[in-house]
C-alpha cells in the first residue's frame, strides 16, 4: 500500500494556509521527490503523512505501521554511539533484544559504517551522521519512508555518494519514498516522479514523471532542471511578493 | 640537519589529547597560583595591619590553631557529622525532588500553579527557615534536615525543569515516528536529554544544601544535636576567638569546593563530552 492524499489541507492560527486541498497518490515502491520553494509546505506535508500533525481539512491513508521519518539535520541522540541510535529504533519497534545486535551491524553495513558502530555523533561527519539516521529510520522496518531535505546541509560531494546509495538502498528495498528537496537536480536524480508544490499555500503546480532515459540523458535533465527552475523562481518571487504587500 | 628534521621525526602527540592534557593542567595550576597570591596578600595585609594579631589574623596564625582542634578531635568529627547530615540530606533531596520535577514538566496545571512557588522558594534564604523548624522540632537532627531540604530541593527541580525545557523539540518528533510510547520517551530520551541541566541543577542543589545546613547548625546548637561544622563556628563566636572562625570557614570552603572538585565537575565534564560538548573557556578536546 502507498500513500494517500485526497483535498488535504492544513492551516496553522496565524499564518493561516499552508497546504490547500493537496491530492496526490503515491504507489506502493514509488520514489517520489516532492519539489517546492522554501516555506511552501513541503516540510509540513510530510509531517502530515508521518502523523506529526493533523490535516484541518481532507483526509489520507498511510499504511497501518506508519512511515518511517528522516529528518533534515540527523537529529541523532548524542549521547548514543552510531549502533544505539539504531538499537533506539530497534527497541522501539519491538524487536526482540537477542535479535538486534545483528540487525544493527547489517543496517550500519548497509550504509557503509560498519566499522562506526561505536562513535559517537559528534565524532562522525555530516555525511555519516545522516547515514546513520537512514540506517535507524530503515531500522523501523516500514514500507514508507520519509526524507525531509536530509542533505540539504551536506557539500556536493557527499551529497553525491549518498544519493547513489539512497538508489541503491531503494533498488534494494523496495521501499515507498518520499523525498523532500528544494534542490531540483536533486529530484531529477533521485525520483520516478516529482510533484512540484506552489508557493503558500502548498498545491500541486506540476506533475513530471523522470524516465530512466532522461536521467541518463544529460541534456534532457537539463532542460528539464531548467524548466522547473524557471517554475520554482517564479513561485518564489510569487511568495516574496506576497509577503512583502 | 639540525632543529628543523628534529622537530619533524619528534612523537606526534594528538592534537586533541595535547590540547586535553594541557586543558587539565590549567584546570589545576591556575587556582593553585590563585590561592597561594590570595594567602601571600592576606599574610602581607596581617603583617601590615595595625590591628592586634587576635583581631585581624593572618593565615600562619590561622594555621596555627589547627594542631589543636586537631588533637582534641572536635574538627574531624564536626566535619564527619556534617559531611554525613549534608550527603544523606542531599540525597534524600534528589529522591524527593527528581519525581517532583517530572511531575510538574507533565503536568502543565500543576507547573503553572506550582512553579512560581518553587522558584520563589529557591530564592528564600534558608536561614529564614531555622527558627520556624526550631519551634516545629527543637533542637533535632529534624530541624537541621528540614532547612537542608527546604534549601536543595527547589535548585534540584528547577534544574531538571529548565534541562527539560531546553530538549530540542525535534527530539519529541523523532520519539512519536520511532513510536515510543510516553514512558519509553521520558526513560529513552527525555532523561538523558536533560541529564546536562538535571546535572546542573544537582550541583546548585548541593552548593544550597552545604549551605543550608551550615545556618542551620549555626543557629541549632544545644539539644541532642551533634557538633557539626557550623557549630564550631558559633563556638568561635562565643569564644572571641577569630583564628578559630577562620579556620572553621576555611574549612567550610575546602569541603564544599573538594565535593564540587571530586564529584560534580567530573561528572559534568564527562557527560559534555560524551555529547561533544565543552564548558565555557575550556578546550575542546
Amino acid at each position: 500500500m502507498g500513500v494517500l492524499l485526497n483535498e488535504v489541507s492544513l492551516s496553522y492560527p496565524g499564518t493561516g494556509l499552508v497546504i490547500d486541498r493537496l491530492s496526490a497518490q503515491i504507489e506502493d515502491g514509488e520514489f517520489i521527490a516532492v519539489l517546492g520553494a522554501s516555506g511552501c509546505g513541503k516540510s509540513s506535508l510530510l509531517n502530515l503523512i508521518a502523523g506529526l500533525l493533523a490535516p484541518t481539512g481532507g483526509w489520507l491513508e498511510v499504511p497501518d505501521d506508519g512511515a518511517a521519518f528522516m529528518f533534515q539535520d540527523s537529529n541523532l541522540l548524542p549521547w548514543l554511539t552510531a549502533g544505539e541510535n539504531v538499537d533506539l529504533a530497534l527497541k522501539l519497534a519491538g524487536q526482540p533484544k537477542a535479535d538486534r545486535p545483528a540487525r544493527i551491524t547489517r543496517l550500519l553495513e548497509l550504509v557503509q559504517l560498519g566499522h562506526a558502530a561505536h562513535k559517537k555523533p559528534h565524532e562522525l561527519s555530516g555525511g555519516m551522521r545522516q547515514r546513520v539516521a537512514l540506517a535507524r529510520a530503515l531500522a523501523q522496518d516500514r514500507q514508507v519512508l520519509l526524507m525531509d531535505e536530509p542533505f540539504a546541509a551536506l557539500d556536493a560531494i557527499t551529497r553525491d555518494l549518498l544519493h547513489e546509495q539512497l538508489r541503491s538502498l531503494w533498488e534494494q528495498t523496495g521501499k515507498t519514498i518520499i523525498f523532500v528537496t528544494h534542490n531540483v537536480r536533486e529530484a531529477i536524480r533521485l525520483s520516478g516522479r516529482i510533484l512540484v508544490l506552489s508557493s503558500h499555500p502548498g498545491r500541486i503546480l506540476e506533475t513530471r514523471r523522470i524516465t530512466e532515459d532522461l536521467r541518463r540523458t544529460p541534456a534532457l535533465a537539463a532542460a528539464l532542471a531548467d524548466e522547473l527552475t524557471a517554475i520554482l523562481r517564479k513561485e518564489q518571487r510569487k511568495h516574496e511578493r506576497t509577503n512583502s504587500s | 640537519m639540525s632543529a628543523p628534521t628534529q622537530a619533524r621525526i619528534r612523537p606526534a602527540v594528538p592534537a586533541a589529547l595535547a590540547l586535553r592534557r594541557r586543558g587539565r593542567a590549567d584546570a589545576v595550576i591556575a587556582p593553585i597560583i590563585t590561592l597561594i597570591v590570595l594567602v601571600s596578600l592576606w599574610q602581607i595585609a596581617a603583617w601590615a595591619s595595625p590591628l592586634r594579631e587576635d583581631l585581624f589574623p593572618g593565615p600562619a596564625a590561622v594555621a596555627a590553631k589547627l594542631p589543636e582542634l586537631l588533637a582534641d578531635g572536635s574538627l574531624l568529627s564536626a566535619v564527619g557529622t556534617s559531611l554525613f547530615r549534608a550527603l544523606s540530606g542531599f540525597a534524600i533531596a534528589v529522591l524527593i525532588a527528581t519525581p517532583a520535577a517530572l511531575l510538574l514538566a507533565h503536568l502543565p496545571l500543576l507547573r503553572k500553579g506550582l512553579g512560581p512557588l518553587v522558584s520563589a522558594m529557591q530564592v528564600l534564604p534558608s536561614i529564614a527557615w531555622v527558627p520556624a523548624a526550631i519551634i516545629l522540632f527543637g533542637l533535632s537532627d529534624a530541624t537541621i534536615y528540614t532547612v537542608l531540604l527546604l534549601g536543595a530541593i527547589p535548585s534540584i527541580i528547577n534544574g531538571l525543569l529548565s534541562g527539560i525545557d531546553m530538549i530540542p523539540a525535534q527530539y519529541s518528533a523523532l520519539s512519536r515516528v520511532l513510536g515510543a510510547g510516553k514512558r519509553q520517551h521520558i526513560l529513552s530520551v527525555q532523561l538523558p536529554a536533560a541529564l546536562p541541566g538535571y546535572v546542573a541543577g544537582l550541583r546548585q542543589g548541593w552548593a544550597f544544601a552545604w549551605r543550608s545546613l551550615m545556618a542551620a547548625e549555626l543557629i541549632a546548637v544545644g539539644g541532642s544535636l551533634a557538633l557539626g561544622v557550623g557549630s564550631l563556628l558559633q563556638r568561635g563566636r562565643d569564644l572571641a576567638d577569630l583564628p578559630l572562625v577562620m579556620l572553621v570557614i576555611l574549612v567550610i570552603l575546602l569541603v564544599g569546593v573538594l565535593i564540587e572538585l571530586l564529584c560534580f565537575a567530573p561528572l559534568e565534564r564527562k557527560l559534555l563530552r560524551d555529547r561533544g560538548m565543552t564548558r565555557t573557556g575550556e578546550n575542546h578536546a
